[in-house]
């Protein structure tokens, strides 16, 4: 199918975009990897696209010792391939098809906030945030929301209809931490079924999932644990899944404590190992 | 409202009016006639719409034809040398019995022809990810992946 009509507007700088977005209101446009495939099937029908695509600076990958701050046009593909944060990288690679990721951007992936994505539960889990920018009539105004408010419910984040997010920032790994991302798709390059994130430290084991409520769900497990089995009856414990015609609600039930203490162990190996330990 | 732009299509400014809701693939096809791109499900799943992008595969039917004013397209249509002579990723598909109905193989061969360049020797794995993005409904995907080996070598040879 093909997409509704809509005005075009394709800025060149930040000012130009959230002056527009303020005057005619729509939506962003940017990787237009979840954007345009809604348009095709008429689920969107915005009358207004404002296209960031030519916005200049927005596609840089700042590095610095305390983390990585993503820019919004920066694409999956140029984010992996820069390789700047290990749990990013791997998150990464289980987003959608290579091609997809030559296209779609990190940033795009948060603001839609799909709740079976992987990205949201990387910035969940490494408590990063997501910069946002609006026009306030004198000049842009920019807000920081941090990933424990960004994400508000399915397919919905803290992203008003006014504003741009610009960046996301991703926290550095502690050193010595370990982490994985173990998740179950029903083909390769889909929306997983059910997926946990997890980060181990000395002591700290902290698990993001996803596909098992409205958000990622972040669990927080606190002292590391020698029965991982038992700390991922935790994390089950704490999800609250639905079926759909994918999976029933006990099926990914079973498949979040799995994927939980898998996860877990491989993080926990990961960072004895980085240790020394 | 008709936007003017100019797309670099194999090697060829071409410049047209589109409206702001015409996809990259329907601008190729039916704007500029080069209907070796082909459409299948419109909405990213299928990867028969794969095209270059400034060298890069994406899917033409997820892109806006106004967003990459003034880019750089590869179709299916510019992989052949200019004398017409089929590249190594074309013969070694044709080769292998690598397509029975053909709709998905221009998809194919451009995703391939990206996967070889960035990696000119790819593990069986790293085949199998790199067109997990394309559906073929006819192959099985096995004569697929071994035109996929078969290019590689060819490449190799004419390196």
């Amino acid at each position: 199918m093909k997409p509704p009509p809509f005005a075009y507007h394709a800025p060149r700088d930040l000012v130009a975009a959230v002056r527009t977005l303020a005057e005619v209101g729509g939506k962003v446009l940017a990787g237009g990897q979840s954007l345009i495939p809604m348009l095709n099937m008429r689920l969107a029908a915005p009358e207004h696209l404002v296209d960031i695509n030519r916005v200049a600076g927005l596609d840089e990958i700042e590095v610095t010792p305390a983390g990585v701050r993503v820019g919004a046009t920066a694409r999956h593909a140029d984010v992996e391939a820069a390789g700047v944060h290990p749990l990013l990288t791997r998150a990464l690679k289980l987003v959608a098809h290579p091609v997809i990721r030559n296209r779609g951007t990190v940033v795009g992936s948060l603001v839609h906030a799909d709740p079976a994505a992987e990205l949201p539960a990387v910035l969940a889990l490494l408590d990063g945030r997501v910069r946002l920018a609006r026009w306030d009539g004198d000049g842009v105004a920019v807000r920081e929301v941090p990933a424990a408010d960004f994400f508000v419910g399915p397919m919905e984040s803290a992203v008003e209809p006014d504003e741009v997010a610009v960046s996301a920032f991703f926290p550095a790994l502690a050193p010595g931490s370990g982490f994985a991302f173990e998740e179950v798709s029903r083909r390769h390059g889909d929306y997983a079924l059910a997926g946990v994130c997890a980060v181990v430290t000395a002591r700290s084991a902290k698990v993001a999932c996803i596909g098992v409520g409205p958000v990622p769900v972040v669990v927080e497990l606190g002292e590391a644990w020698s029965d991982w089995r038992a700390a991922a009856a935790v994390v089950r414990a704490a999800t609250d899944p639905e079926g759909d015609i994918h999976a029933s609600a006990a099926y990914r039930g079973h498949l979040v404590g799995v994927l939980a203490e898998r996860a877990l162990r491989e993080a926990a190996r990961e960072g004895a190992a980085a240790r020394g330990a | 409202m008709e936007h003017e732009i100019t797309l670099i299509v194999n090697g060829v400014p071409r410049r047209t009016g589109v409206p702001a809701r015409r996809l990259l693939s329907d601008c190729l096809r039916h704007d500029l006639g080069l209907t070796g791109t082909h459409v299948g499900c419109e909405h990213g799943v299928c990867g028969c719409c794969t095209v270059l992008l400034d060298g890069r595969p994406v899917r033409s039917c997820l892109t806006f034809a106004v967003t990459v004013d003034g880019a750089e397209i590869t179709t299916v249509e510019g992989l052949a040398d200019a004398d017409g002579g089929l590249s190594a990723v074309q013969r070694a598909f044709a080769e292998c019995h690598g397509l029975q109905c053909g709709f998905c193989t221009p998809g194919f061969l451009c995703t391939v022809t990206a996967l070889l360049r960035e990696n000119p020797a790819p593990t069986e794995d790293e085949v199998i990810d790199g067109i997990s993005g394309n559906l073929c409904r006819c192959t099985g995907y096995q004569n697929i992946v071994k035109a996929v080996h078969r290019a590689a070598e060819l490449l190799a040879e004419e390196a």
